[in-house]
């Protein structure tokens, strides 16, 4: 591969081999869609509705990537406090849309007590951040397990009808704030459905991060990541910079969480939390960043490309072969991207 | 081997033994509450030390070779299961079915041990992530493998252990002809006085001696000496003439092969297989009971396995029941049993790289490649 470089290897070297496999495996379903009697619109209209529920989840990686701090395999902490903030405002007695922005506001000083915590734990242990997080995550996840069945909840729509206390491990949001941003503005042609209140608020949040990462204090962010030492010299805290930067990402999946529960229906509690880190790491990797560099660009190509692929795996795999092998897929690609960003060499980490 | 103060060692002995001393006490709240008689606790002991030790042991020797905890068991554990699969379909039964499904998982252990070494070795400073990352990599191609391969490329004939379809093996296989076969080989009962009858597992535990015995005997050959070195530092180990990468990747290979051989133990003492998830939480299981025991990231011993096993899983009886007597609820004893295992592994993890920062800004990076050993403990 090293020896002659074509255009073509220079591409592959550029979009990275797995990317582009993913990629023409995608149009590859695309293009099978029709042969095989599936309707192109409604795919086409699920994958940008998922897109709608996963982007801000995805979103959440970005500032961590940003300061060096790896991949936020924490994602659940930021989770956590988003399910906070669900069940409580239903807990409290809001309904409808207000119960969203009342979710979003109790889930927010969770997100900033927690992102504080393991901002600070993860200051003290540089270096080894995706290893710790990742258990963080777990841990935490664990504990609300407890936590949902012991807290004293008593909203007859959430708690188990027998006993009337514990958490049930789904609780729908008909009434509360299902499909509160996707019916925002909606467009309806046929069976193609464009969630657009999801979009813009995707895109809204995406705006700010993208203008915070221009700012002053954005810029530092990245010289922390891309060189701690030049930052520090260069008179930044590099601590505090990393601190900001967690407690901007467990802020974005709160949120991230709220958005997802909104266009799936329901609150998912106990162990749900607990994979979820994953697919939002492969997706944004899939996009094409690294464990030390991740644009917005990435976030929207890998959230499509890889919801892309989870949706449409099954209908077209089904209608081939008639086994549904898309489960198996999804875990071999979405890991295998992970294992291919890991073991790529990176610069100036560390 | 340098000198270090009185004071230090003794701190540095507690800080070491915090997480079993911690557990010692919660053991020691949750035993009288849970109500569970002498007898039933030493015999669940007894079992699970039988069931459990050896694929714990398997985590010594990647934790020699400073490649940290090696979550990467998990491929084993996988290649076990598939030799199990292949001998109960061939309907090979009891201990000539157990030494088969052991001699058949080596090559798959090899293979699989080889792909996780090789990528380890790519991803240097992060191995644990990374073998992390490997098992749920593997786990995508065992299930491809065991769901949609076995009964259509890889030939399975009887139909009890295929799903209804025709191809992929049913989510329990039973073991039921070899069930205990080993556990039962060497039937001894004690009766131990206060306590009553015990079932001892001889053979397995003759078999579990022997591998702490070989592990010994490992430590002192050239390889195991090997190991040592490049754990303690990659670049002065190459200096002297190491082949780190090679060495890297035998550890990970028999960690992988002796994980496997443990599954193989761990099922015959079940009786069956849960096709889809009996490996998926062993790694984690495994790693928490060594950690358990007083082991860290860079340093374990076979102590540390016994320990953990005892402690790890008294927790593991008790905690259910004490917690049902506690709340009146018997999940918030699982669900306290699962965090336990994570919070302990996190803390050992969070500890680990504490120190090996402090010792990092301690020396310089000049100094800490020249001088290794004794620089995690020299701490004024």
């Amino acid at each position: 591969m090293q020896k002659e470089k074509s255009w073509f290897g220079k591409l592959v070297e550029n979009y990275g081999l797995p990317r582009m496999i993913i990629t023409l495996f995608l149009l590859l379903l695309l293009v099978l869609c029709p042969f095989v009697g599936a309707d192109l619109p409604t795919q086409i209209s699920n994958i940008i509705a998922r897109f709608s529920w996963n982007g801000i989840l995805v979103l959440a990686m970005v500032p961590m990537v940003h300061s060096g701090c790896g991949l936020n395999f924490g994602l659940p902490l930021g989770i956590i406090s988003g399910l906070l903030g669900a069940t409580l405002s239903i807990e409290f007695g809001f309904t409808g849309p207000l119960s969203f922005l009342a979710a979003i506001a109790i889930a927010t000083p969770f997100a900033l007590i927690f992102g504080t915590g393991y901002g600070w734990l993860l200051n003290r242990i540089k270096g080894g951040e995706m290893m710790i997080a990742t258990y963080v995550g777990f841990s935490s996840v664990s504990l609300m397990c407890m936590m949902w069945l012991i807290l004293p909840y008593h909203s007859p729509n959430m708690v188990w009808g027998l006993s009337g206390k514990g958490l049930r491990t789904t609780i729908t949001l008909e009434g509360y704030y299902n499909q509160v941003l996707a019916n925002f503005l909606k467009i309806k042609i046929g069976n193609f459905v464009i969630p657009t209140g999801s979009l813009l608020f995707f895109a809204l949040l995406a705006l700010c991060i993208w203008a915070f990462l221009h700012t002053k204090t954005g810029t530092a962010m990245t010289a922390v990541g891309s060189n701690p030492v030049f930052a520090r010299a260069a008179g930044i805290n590099v601590d505090r910079i990393r601190l900001l930067s967690v407690i901007m990402s467990t802020w974005l999946a709160a949120i991230g969480i709220l958005v997802y529960e909104q266009g799936f229906g329901f609150i998912q509690l106990y162990m749900a939390p607990f994979y979820m880190a994953l697919p939002a790491v492969s997706a944004i990797l899939i996009g094409g960043a690294t464990v030390n560099k991740a644009t917005i660009l990435n976030v929207i190509i890998g959230t499509i490309l890889f919801q892309g692929i989870v949706t449409m795996t099954p209908t077209v795999m089904n209608n081939i072969i008639h086994t549904d092998m898309s489960e198996v897929i999804r875990i071999i690609a979405s890991n295998g991207m992970i294992l291919y960003a890991l073991t790529r060499k990176t610069e100036g980490s560390k | 081997m340098n000198n270090t103060s009185k004071n230090t060692k003794i701190l540095s002995f507690l800080r070491s033994s915090s997480v079993p001393i911690l557990f010692i006490i919660i053991c020691a709240v949750c035993i009288p509450l849970s109500g569970l008689s002498a007898n039933m606790l030493f015999n669940e002991i007894t079992t699970r030390m039988g069931r459990n030790a050896f694929l714990i042991l398997s985590l010594l020797i990647p934790i020699m070779a400073g490649m940290g905890l090696n979550f990467g068991m998990t491929l084993g554990a996988m290649a076990g299961e598939i030799a199990l699969i292949l001998v109960s379909d061939w309907q090979i039964v009891g201990i000539p079915g157990m030494v088969l499904a052991m001699i058949l998982s080596v090559p798959f252990s090899i293979l699989l041990g080889l792909f996780c070494g090789k990528i380890l070795n790519m991803a240097k400073g992060r191995e644990m992530i990374t073998s992390y990352i490997i098992s749920y990599f593997i786990n995508g191609v065992y299930l491809l493998v065991v769901l949609y391969m076995m009964g259509s490329v890889i030939p399975i004939k009887h139909s009890t252990i295929k799903l209804p379809r025709g191809y992929g093996i049913r989510n329990t296989v039973s073991l039921l002809n070899m069930r205990q076969k080993l556990d039962n080989l060497i039937p001894l009962k004690l009766n131990i006085p206060g306590v009553g009858i015990v079932k001892i597992p001889v053979m397995t535990f003759i078999i579990i001696a022997i591998l702490c015995l070989v592990i010994v005997w490992f430590r002192r050959t050239k390889l195991g000496q090997d190991m040592r070195a490049v754990g303690q530092d990659m670049e002065v180990a190459r200096d002297a003439g190491i082949n780190v990468e090679r060495t890297r990747i035998i550890s990970i290979v028999i960690s992988t092969v002796l994980a496997g051989f443990g599954m193989i133990i761990y099922l015959q003492n079940m009786g069956n297989i849960a096709t889809y998830s009996s490996h998926s939480q062993i790694g984690m299981f495994c790693i928490a009971a060594l950690l358990v025991g007083g082991a860290s990231v860079d340093k374990a011993s076979i102590g540390n396995v016994f320990l953990g096993v005892i402690l790890f899983h008294t927790m593991f009886i008790v905690a259910p029941k004490a917690g049902a007597a506690i709340t009146g609820d018997s999940m918030i004893g699982e669900y306290f049993r699962v965090f336990v295992s994570y919070a302990v592994i996190t803390i050992a993890l969070v500890m680990y790289e504490t120190q090996k920062r402090k010792a990092k800004s301690q020396e310089g990076a000049m100094l800490a490649a020249a001088q290794d050993e004794g620089e995690e403990e020299k701490d004024s």
